[in-house]
């Protein structure tokens, strides 16, 4: 059970979040191109370590998070908000 | 449409361990058991492979020996960072069927189907398939209607698919309870062909197949990267050293991001983890494959009498091979909706396998943009079955350099050119296919 700090209503369990994929991805301006937008919507780094990923709190606060977890250990290392960047820790 | 009649078998090369047989078996007890041989050879790896396949699971096993029964290439070594068989091919839930519903898939897993079929004589090895059927039940009109236009698209591909009403339901698992208050059963599809096999006997065959033809099987050696040369693969670096190699088949299951970034490519895959559970054993009281349409929850018999049973991804990224409490629970939720009569039935051992979650949910068996590098990979939670038409399909690719026509949906490129095969319609989320 992966137990995730919100900023806003403190540590919960995973059942009351909806994991809503890798955050690290943002869209390309519109006249980027067909490469760009099949990169943005199909190709992921699926990393083996850290992981930059939206949670949306829904039977909480019904935010939407930005979580840095490892994707081995599951360890979470930052929570944020949406529009922070979330702190550099070790690689 | 492609060919999809089952190959012949090749002409029967005596395995190094001899033919299996009733009458060796016989030999064998007169004489103290002492003329079995191993199944498979031990293999030191050489400098250099005319084919090299990384990962010793189903899908790469299957390659090395359909590249050797179809195509005459034996010059083959297949790399296993462990021993083989632990991997995915050994902790699934054991379903093989074709029920699916895009016409490209269902040829693939039909062929795949009609492989199964005649695999035990063909690789002389017991693998246990049993066509027990596979039936997966309903519980509203509209998924009623779903699964009728399923069967029908099935039927007419010429694959076999069965409504059953509720009374029919009912004969054949007494033990479900249909009248559960939250979602009554309406009724199911049966596919009588579908069933299970013994997955760990899949390695071992293959293997043994693979290796009597003149394949090398490595194990505890990990591909730790790959060399180009003038743009194209030139072999792997290895925890035994380097290997040079003409052509290199990534067959990785939850891996293949991994080995694909060794080489500088991305790919359209998210890698989950999937549980298994297995109770204690019982007295047969389920001879089909059931799958619960209220929730993901699937459920077999194995042959000792343990319940098999699994349920959906855990549903975000991870490497961890483990799998956590909250999709334990949900699965045995479901499992208490459907079969209230397992309440006692104590769970003996739970397991999780890393996959490849693909955007679309179809597996991937195809060319990449770097020359010489082939992959066979994106099984997502349904890549057992397709273990024989993956290497059946994998091994034409590596040997002609095209793909073969029941996989040719499967390449890489149909991302870009807007041509997913996505059966659930799901969208470019890995996590909901
Ligand atoms: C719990 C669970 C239940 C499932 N149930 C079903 C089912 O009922 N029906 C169905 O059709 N499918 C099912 N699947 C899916 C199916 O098991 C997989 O899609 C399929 O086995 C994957 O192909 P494989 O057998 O080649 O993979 P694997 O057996 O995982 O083979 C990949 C191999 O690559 C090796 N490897 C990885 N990295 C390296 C490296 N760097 N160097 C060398 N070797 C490496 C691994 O050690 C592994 O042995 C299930 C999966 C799971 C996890
Ligand atoms: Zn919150």
């Amino acid at each position: 059970m992966l137990q995730i700090p919100c900023p806003w209503c403190g540590v919960r369990d995973e059942t009351e979040f909806r994991y809503r994929g890798d955050a690290s991805r943002s869209r390309p301006a519109a006249d980027a191109g067909a490469a760009a937008f099949h990169a943005y919507v199909y190709q992921r780094a699926n990393e083996f370590g850290w992981h930059v990923e939206w949670w949306l709190h829904f039977a909480g606060c019904r935010r939407l998070l930005k979580v840095v977890r490892h994707t081995e250990s599951h360890e979470i290392r930052a929570v944020t908000g949406p529009q922070d960047e979330p702190p550099a820790g070790p690689p | 449409m492609a060919d999809t009649s089952p190959p012949q078998p090749a002409p029967a090369r005596r395995a190094a361990s001899g033919r299996y047989s009733a009458w060796r078996l016989l030999r064998e007890g007169l004489t103290g058991q002492r003329g079995w041989t191993r199944a498979w050879a031990k293999a030191a790896p050489r400098p250099h492979y005319r084919i090299v396949i990384v990962g010793g699971g189903g899908h790469g096993l299957a390659t090395a020996y359909y590249l050797a029964s179809e195509h005459g290439i034996t010059d083959v070594a297949v790399l296993e960072r462990g021993p083989i068989g632990l991997g995915n091919v050994g902790r699934n839930t054991t379903i093989i069927r074709s029920n699916y519903f895009h016409p490209d898939n269902i040829r693939f897993y039909e062929f795949s189907l009609k492989l199964w079929e005649g695999l035990e004589q063909r690789l002389n090895f017991n693998s246990m398939v049993s066509q027990r059927g596979t039936l997966n039940l309903f519980h509203t009109e509209a998924q009623r209607d779903l699964f009728t236009r399923r069967a029908n698209q099935m039927r007419l591909l010429g694959v076999d698919a069965e409504a059953l009403d509720r009374a029919q339901v009912r004969r054949l698992v007494p033990l479900a309870d249909l009248d559960n208050g939250r979602y009554p059963v309406l009724g199911g599809f049966l596919q009588p062909r579908g069933g299970t096999v013994r997955h760990d006997a899949v390695a071992w065959g293959y293997a043994r197949a693979a290796s009597a033809a003149g394949a090398d099987i490595v194990e505890h050696c990990e591909v730790t990267g790959i060399t180009q040369a003038g743009g194209r693969v030139t072999g792997v670096q290895t925890s035994r050293g380097a290997i040079g190699a003409d052509l290199v088949c990534l067959a990785v299951a939850g891996h293949s991001s991994r080995l694909a970034a060794l080489a500088g490519l991305t790919l359209p895959i998210e890698t989950h983890v999937l549980q298994a559970f297995v109770s204690e054993a019982v007295k047969p009281l389920l001879d089909v494959v059931l799958t619960y349409g209220a929730g993901h929850f699937y459920v077999s018999q194995s042959d000792k009498g343990g319940l098999v049973f699994g349920g959906a991804i855990d549903g975000y990224n991870t490497y961890a091979q483990r799998g956590t409490l909250p999709m334990a629970e949900e699965v045995a939720a479901s499992a208490m909706t459907l079969l209230p009569g397992l309440a006692r039935l104590k769970i003996l051992r739970q397991w999780g396998g890393v996959m490849d979650m693909t955007m679309d949910g179809s597996p991937l068996i195809t060319l990449t943009p770097l020359t010489g590098l082939i992959l066979n990979g994106g099984w997502c939670y349904g890549g057992f079955k397709a273990i024989p038409a993956g290497g059946f399909t994998t091994a034409h690719l590596i040997a002609c350099g095209t793909p073969h026509p029941l996989a040719a949906h499967l390449g890489l490129t149909r991302f870009a050119s807007g041509h997913t095969v996505d059966e659930r319609g799901a969208g470019p989320f890995p996590y909901a296919h």
